[in-house]
């Protein structure tokens, strides 16, 4: 690694450090945002002056909110998420053992998603115009235009109700058996693979060809190179920055997916307990869900550029 | 596909059947959100059938919800709250967003610096994660979930709208303008909006849908649109219960989100090469 990539590389870093700040200010502004003074909210109709006064300080509310602001970002560099208002245990310790099963779907449904749309991306981009291609690019729209919401209930629908292959919902605790496991798990990750392929066909297919339209493409197949051969000996290094970004992005579309079949599919995981704390506006379980998810996100889109930084071939020396 | 009527084609412009259908039905959801409360048969609260999850009859013809109440109705009565909630938004983001954006590219300079960084920074928060933390601070009346939305997908529309002007900034006639001494507003209404209109009017197309989806999707978890009013995706989420007989009441209102935001994607697909990338 040169001078130069390293350079390339921390300023990206960098940025991805400056977003982050913004995020968590903008985080934190917008559920300072809540009208009304949150200790006489949680006290309710026992408030006494003396016990809202009492809690104000406590929860640290008299003091200015940049001085909150730091404090609550302090605390979460080291690990201290806050405590939930709703039931009053640490944050950390509701997210925990949620958070595991949350990447666990996530997990399996990239294990399988990240292969099986990378081969149709790159094969529809080699056979551009084809039946085959247009069938799938059709399928993709649709699928891209429609709510998350739709494509589970149409799996609930078609596999659950029609076929009665699977249960419509998913409990994450009792399983006991790989077989149960998979039951389990079958329709959530159905229904994310869907959208989540969808993106990413889309998205590699789109700087495949951008890549097989460059004349040096066209010069290698002039030369008699097999379409095989210049797909994979010639294009594909090239595309290698691309499809990564494309793949990250469209990973990050888990995140958007998740939320939705989580509720759906009852699923015991961080989107669903974020989306059930803002219907309670449980404050910093909200704070802490999204600061995870924008971390989350934010690390795979930068991976995505410092891959695309390093697989540049004009930057090896 | 490619065949077009005779008059369109004698301007430049080159429309597909495809196009013209979606046009269509987009033009019909249009007008049933302007006209739809005066052709429903049934109040939408009320209850018009013994059984819940009615299936389709000729008195019904999208069946009853969980409370027994036509689904004709309902929908049409969503109609006005899924696409008018979504245009009201996407007018809001998008102009804001334009207007930004031009600025940001003809002044240049600090602001345009720190005014990027920062809109960047939000558009790296996932939409529906900033749309439930926005809805957990400020609430989810209507007015407030316009504005929510806009807010959303403001920086979108704004890095669209700053990539189109960088590149008119340069053109010589606005440099003309800028010698002539012309003031910023005058660059920005004179010189760039009427090179970057179609661009920008396919953009509000395709964030039409982004948000329709988002509005959608916000509604189903029951946290958009509330009672008594219902949105298309509200109507899902509480007929969800109807999911296991395969109730024609969840599955009509999936089926109109998707007609049309599926209708305006093609749309946009299908606009004449002329409009869409005029400057692009």
């Amino acid at each position: 690694m040169n001078s130069q990539v390293l350079r390339l590389v921390m300023g990206r870093l960098g940025v991805a450090a400056v977003t982050l700040l913004i995020v968590s200010l903008v985080v934190f502004g917008a559920t300072q945002m809540l009208p009304g003074d949150v200790a006489e909210i949680l006290l309710g109709q026992a408030a006494t002056p003396e016990a809202v006064a009492g809690l104000r300080q406590a929860m640290h509310l008299d003091q200015p909110a940049l001085w909150q602001y730091g404090h609550w970002l302090w605390g979460l560099a080291q690990g201290d998420l806050g405590t939930s208002y709703a039931n009053n245990m640490p944050v950390a310790q509701l997210i925990g053992g949620r958070l595991v099963n949350t990447l666990r779907l996530a997990a399996v449904t990239a294990a399988i998603a990240v292969p099986l749309a990378l081969t149709l991306g790159i094969t529809c981009a080699m056979y551009r115009g084809s039946l085959y291609d247009r069938v799938v690019s059709a399928g993709v729209i649709g699928v891209i235009s429609v709510p998350e919401f739709m494509i589970a209930t149409l799996a609930v629908l078609i596999f659950a109700v029609w076929l009665k292959w699977l249960p419509a919902l998913s409990l994450g605790n009792d399983i006991s058996s790989i077989g149960q496991m998979l039951r389990a798990f079958a329709m959530p990750v159905i229904t994310l693979l869907c959208v989540i392929c969808a993106q990413m066909i889309r998205m590699t297919r789109a700087a495949m060809i951008s890549v097989l339209d460059s004349p040096y493409v066209e010069m290698a197949l002039l030369k008699g190179a097999s379409r095989p051969r210049m797909v994979l000996h010639h294009a594909l290094p090239n595309a290698v920055g691309p499809i990564v970004n494309a793949v990250a992005l469209s990973l990050s579309y888990l995140f958007g997916g998740v939320i939705i079949v989580e509720t759906v599919f009852n699923y015991p995981g961080v989107a669903r307990l974020m989306v059930d704390s803002v219907a309670t506006r449980d404050l910093p379980l909200i704070q802490a869900c999204a600061m995870i998810f924008c971390i989350g996100y934010l690390s795979l889109i930068t991976f995505a550029d410092v891959i695309a930084i390093l697989s540049n071939p004009r930057l090896r020396k | 596909m490619a065949v077009s009527p005779l008059s369109m084609r004698r301007l430049g412009y080159h429309v597909t059947w495809t196009g013209i259908l979606a046009a269509l039905i987009v033009l019909f959801w249009a007008v049933i959100a302007i006209i739809g409360p005066s052709l429903m048969p049934h109040d939408p609260g009320e209850i018009v059938d013994f059984d819940y999850f009615g299936p389709m009859s000729k008195a019904l013809w999208f069946g009853s919800d969980y409370l027994g109440r036509d689904m004709v109705s309902r929908i049409l009565m969503g109609a006005r709250y899924t696409v008018g909630i979504s245009l009201a938004a996407v007018c809001l983001a998008c102009a804001s967003g334009a207007l930004l954006g031009m600025t940001a590219a003809v002044t240049g300079g600090w602001f345009d610096t720190l005014l990027s960084r920062f809109l960047d920074a939000l558009n790296s928060i996932p939409s529906k994660l900033f749309g439930l933390v926005m809805v957990a601070a400020v609430g989810s009346s209507i007015p407030v979930l316009i504005l929510v939305l806009a807010v959303i997908y403001t920086p979108g529309s704004y890095r669209f709208a700053r990539a189109l002007a960088v590149n008119i900034n340069t053109m010589d006639y606005v440099t003309v303008a800028r010698a002539r001494g012309e003031r910023t507003p005058y660059l920005i209404l004179h010189e760039i909006l009427p090179n970057m209109t179609g661009p920008v009017l396919a953009d509000i197309g395709l964030r039409f849908v982004f948000i329709v989806l988002l509005l959608s999707g916000l509604s189903f978890l029951g946290l958009g649109v509330q009672p008594p009013y219902a949105d298309w995706g509200s109507l899902v989420r509480e007929n969800i219960g109807g999911l296991p007989f395969g109730a024609p009441a969840v599955i009509i209102p999936s089926l109109a989100i998707a007609s049309l935001t599926i209708s305006v994607n093609l749309l946009i697909d299908n606009l004449p090469v002329k409009i869409r990338d005029r400057s692009a």
